[in-house]
């Protein structure tokens, strides 16, 4: 059995522990909204958080989880409330959609670490993920949006 | 049981836009029988409304039944519940394009609905959503707007013409008194909302004709409406194919040939027999399919089997050979495409000519989300989940695989992960071989591709090579252009050949862009060689302008170059009668700048071309540092005639330019003995965030007939950059992607 928490809720599972944590999430935990694109750190579509860490997912061996707090995209906030997801909103990002849990599960560690982050920081950050649909543009004016939204104090 | 309860408690988020179930799937499984009943009775009425549509596909349109007590679908298009929701059906794919907003957005502007209560559902498939141009249910081609232009909003002012009758006899008025404003019909002072309406409304005849709104008096279309779709694609809450899940389903791997047209001699399974999971391990026509219990051991215990495999006639391929082959032939005479006057007594009597060839390379889609495909078969029906472009076809080859009616057939159209043509595969690959799969897991299943499987799988943008030679005056005016073209046909051996190829001797979509040749030349001479190659290839966004765009814009540019005139101010003056690519033209020129001097390491390069309706001009702005080009900006112009929505149109063109300068700067797949040597994202790469340029869009006001927006983004990308790197360098590219190492000096 390898015991960690999703999103606050704690999961007991009986599973490979070389399995990576993607697909735990995906299969056994249903939680779709992390996604699989390459499955070798290349793409960033698994981003989630390990204890506040972007981790891919894919690459992940579900066993490093053991009794940690792992964060996926349906665990950013309960109702679109994080700073980013009402800059995405704001700048309508998304195209087909399939990288954003990604895009926005790597940007949230950005802003924690660096809440007022430049042009090279967000490159920095952001290199990891790819947008085939080309929403960089919109993804760096959100990430500007949503650091001077959390500055105004909207933030939580 | 645990895991749906954590999945309910993580997900449990209420997403705008959607209306109807949260989850794709609920919606088709047994304790979700609403919309499958819906859909029978749906399509048993006959003797509903019927609205006359202008478009010869979709007049038999009707169905005007109760979807339920509580809603009213005055036609296949729309569905209005008591609780004022207006739900849009939309007969093209969502694969980023924006349609789930653009289309319902015409519809709601002529229902005059409340746009805050306006969502959208994907249509089954039926005659009835067919596109009414291309009569079948297909997204491509950039068409969805303006084929469901006069559709959707037709739709909508059917609905509201019915909805104004059913107030007017309530307050027994004439239905000309009543007018209407965000989803309610007034009178005076009094008021019916249309979810009050629902069902009288539902009893009534349909309108004989609708009158359309004056465009002057457009709400929502013309305006950068928000897209309903992105509250469900920020929180994980959007289900794509590969998301689907169904009560009991496994999960399969594929096995597939490593080179094309390999045939599976035999295969050891002892290993992957006996790995966790693994339920079954079977041989179909695509190769050797494993069905695990989920995905991972599904894929582990593929990767364990050994395949033996008779490797056919290209065992031998190897593209640097192609294109040896491609530069022998594109010396001799091809197929005629267009001639205009004597394009070579012109070259023998120019004062100046030159020569180019032009290389570009096999190229993925890549979609982010890989090939995907979820069939529950039963003895007397199949359900089919997937990322489609192409219900009618993949439906109609589900059924024979599954050797049932196309009725028994019901294909859900989920969200596409990216599309860029490969999910409209005319022999469905992926759907096909999943159906296979079902009849031996006797269980729902769903095929997963991994990145590698989508990669090598086939379907590619063709390789094509395009030689053009090309001669000027005294004066330095074009006298003469010959272009040949070396390729192999996406149409040819398709069903669609005899629709699209039309008994043309050649294929028009290895030729588009540059058949169109728009420029003031006397001479022009176009020539197509089809080759025939075991790769299988397939349109990839924006499909032969993808490669035309760029011989035909840099070539322009060599001519301007041996002419000594300026790039832009040449292509202006073969314009002087194409009024529409000189309005993008002297945009893109204009808002760049392209008069004030850049900084010393950067240079411009312009390209401007006609494509699937739309004119698109670029300017990109580069430098090249240690062989390694940095585009810096990219200035777009688009017309794409009347529009609906330019915050989507800002957003594709943004996107086409991206996608074009991935292909320009990184992309190109090769074959060494048969096999492909790419597999993943680092030897395909896609350009990145620290790597995309600033992008502008300016859109030209038109009144034009609306054109696309999809693909048009793309084919000038390519050339703009490779224009700037000689401004900067004074080197020509001429092969895709560009390698400054093999550049010629000019």
């Amino acid at each position: 059995m390898i015991a960690f928490s999703v999103n606050g809720k704690r999961v007991d599972l009986d599973v490979d522990p070389s399995t990576p944590l993607l697909w735990v999430i995906r299969e056994q935990l249903g939680l779709t909204g992390t996604k699989y694109g390459c499955g070798m750190a290349q793409c960033g579509a698994c981003t989630v958080h390990i204890e506040g860490e972007a981790v891919r997912s894919c690459v992940a061996p579900v066993s490093r989880a053991t009794g940690k707090a792992v964060t996926t995209i349906e665990g950013l906030s309960p109702d679109l409330s994080h700073p980013l997801q009402r800059a995405w909103l704001e700048e309508d990002v998304p195209q087909c959609g399939y990288c954003q849990s990604g895009q926005l599960m790597s940007a949230a560690v950005l802003l924690r670490e660096k809440p007022a982050p430049t042009d090279e920081e967000i490159d920095e950050a952001m290199t990891g993920n790819i947008c085939r649909c080309g929403t960089y543009p919109r993804i760096r004016r959100a990430i500007h949006r949503a650091a001077a939204m959390a500055a105004k104090g909207g933030a939580r | 049981m645990i895991r749906e309860k954590i999945r309910q408690e993580m997900i449990g988020q209420e997403v705008p836009g959607k209306h109807n179930d949260k989850d794709t799937i609920r919606r088709s499984t047994p304790s979700g029988m609403q919309r499958r009943d819906f859909l029978k009775v749906s399509i048993a009425a006959s003797g509903g409304l019927l609205i006359g549509f202008h478009f010869p596909g979709v007049s038999q349109l009707a169905s005007a039944q109760q979807a339920s007590p509580n809603s009213f679908m005055p036609n296949a298009f729309v569905r209005i519940g008591t609780d004022e929701r207006v739900t849009v059906i939309v007969n093209h794919s969502e694969m980023g394009q924006g349609v789930y907003t653009s289309l319902p957005m015409l519809l709601a502007d002529e229902l005059d609905a409340d746009w805050n209560k306006v969502g959208y559902e994907p249509a089954p498939v039926d005659p009835k959503y067919n596109h009414p141009a291309f009569g079948m249910q297909i997204t491509g081609g950039s068409s969805s707007v303006w084929s469901g232009l006069e559709q959707f909003r037709q739709a909508g002012a059917a609905a509201r013409a019915l909805l104004i009758a059913a107030a007017a006899q309530q307050w027994n008025v004439d239905a000309t008194t009543c007018r209407t404003e965000s989803g309610a019909v007034f009178n005076g002072t009094r008021k019916l909302t249309y979810g009050q309406l629902v069902g009288a409304a539902a009893k009534l005849p349909p309108p004989e004709h609708v009158q359309l709104n004056d465009p002057k008096t457009f709400k929502l279309i013309g305006k950068p409406i928000k897209r309903l779709d992105t509250s469900e694609k920020i929180n994980g809450g959007a289900v794509f194919g590969i998301d689907v899940r169904l009560p009991g389903m496994l999960t399969a791997a594929i096995a597939r040939p490593p080179i094309f047209g390999a045939k599976m001699k035999s295969f050891d399974d002892s290993r992957a027999r006996s790995m966790p999971g693994v339920r079954k391990i079977v041989a179909i026509p695509a190769g050797v399919a494993v069905i695990a219990d989920t995905f991972w051991q599904a894929k582990v215990a593929r990767d364990a089997l050994r395949v033996e495999w008779d490797e056919g006639s290209m065992g031998t391929f190897n593209t640097s050979k192609m294109m040896q082959d491609f530069r022998e032939r594109a010396k001799t005479t091809g197929v005629s495409v267009r001639k205009d006057g004597d394009a070579a007594e012109a070259l023998a009597n120019a004062a100046k000519k030159i020569e180019a060839v032009y290389e570009v390379p096999y190229l993925s889609h890549l979609m982010m989300e890989p090939l995907n495909c979820v069939v529950d078969l039963r003895a007397d029906s199949c359900e089919v989940w997937t990322g489609s472009q192409f219900q009618t076809v993949d439906r109609a080859n589900a059924a024979k695989v599954a050797g049932l009616p196309n009725e028994k057939v019901q294909l859900h159209t989920t969200f596409l992960g990216g599309g860029f043509g490969r999910r409209a595969n005319p022999q469905s690959d992926f759907v096909v071989e999943a159906v296979h799969v079902a009849k031996a897991a006797g269980a729902p299943v769903k095929v997963i591709w991994t990145r590698e499987d989508d990669m090598q799988g086939g379907w590619y943008r063709p390789a094509f090579l395009h030689s053009i030679e090309g001669g000027i005056d005294a004066s330095g005016n074009p006298v003469s252009w010959r272009s040949r073209l070396v390729g192999q046909s996406i149409m040819a051996g398709t069903s669609f050949a005899a629709a699209m190829m039309k008994g043309k001797a050649y294929d028009p979509a290895s030729v588009e862009g540059v058949d169109d040749l728009p420029y003031a030349i006397p001479n022009v001479t176009v020539e197509s060689h089809q080759a025939e190659i075991g790769v299988p290839v397939q349109w990839l966004r924006s499909v032969g302008h993808s490669h035309t765009a760029f011989a035909v814009e840099c070539f322009v540019d060599e001519l301007a170059a041996l002419a000594q005139k300026d790039p832009y101010q040449f292509r202006r003056q073969l314009l002087q009668k194409q009024p529409r690519h000189l309005g993008v033209l002297d945009l893109a020129a204009q808002k760049a700048g392209w008069d004030k001097p850049l900084p010393k390491a950067m240079g411009r390069g312009i390209a401007v071309h006609f494509a699937f309706g739309s004119y698109s001009a670029h300017v990109a702005e580069v430098s090249v540092t240690d062989g390694k080009v940095r585009v810096h900006r990219m200035i777009c112009a688009i017309d794409c005639g009347q529009y609906v929505n330019p915050g989507i149109i800002a957003a594709q063109t943004e996107g086409g330019a991206i996608f074009g300068a991935s292909a320009a700067l990184f992309q190109e797949l090769t074959f060494a003995n048969g096999r492909l040597q790419q597999t993943n994202f680092h030897t395909f790469p896609v350009m990145r965030m620290n790597e995309c340029p600033e992008i502008e869009t300016h859109i030209v006001e038109s009144n034009e007939k609306a054109g696309g927006i999809g693909e048009p983004g793309v084919p000038c990308a390519a050339p703009a950059i490779a224009n700037a790197v000689f401004a900067v360098t004074g080197k020509r590219i001429r092969r895709l992607p560009i390698r400054m190492t093999e550049t010629e000096a000019v």
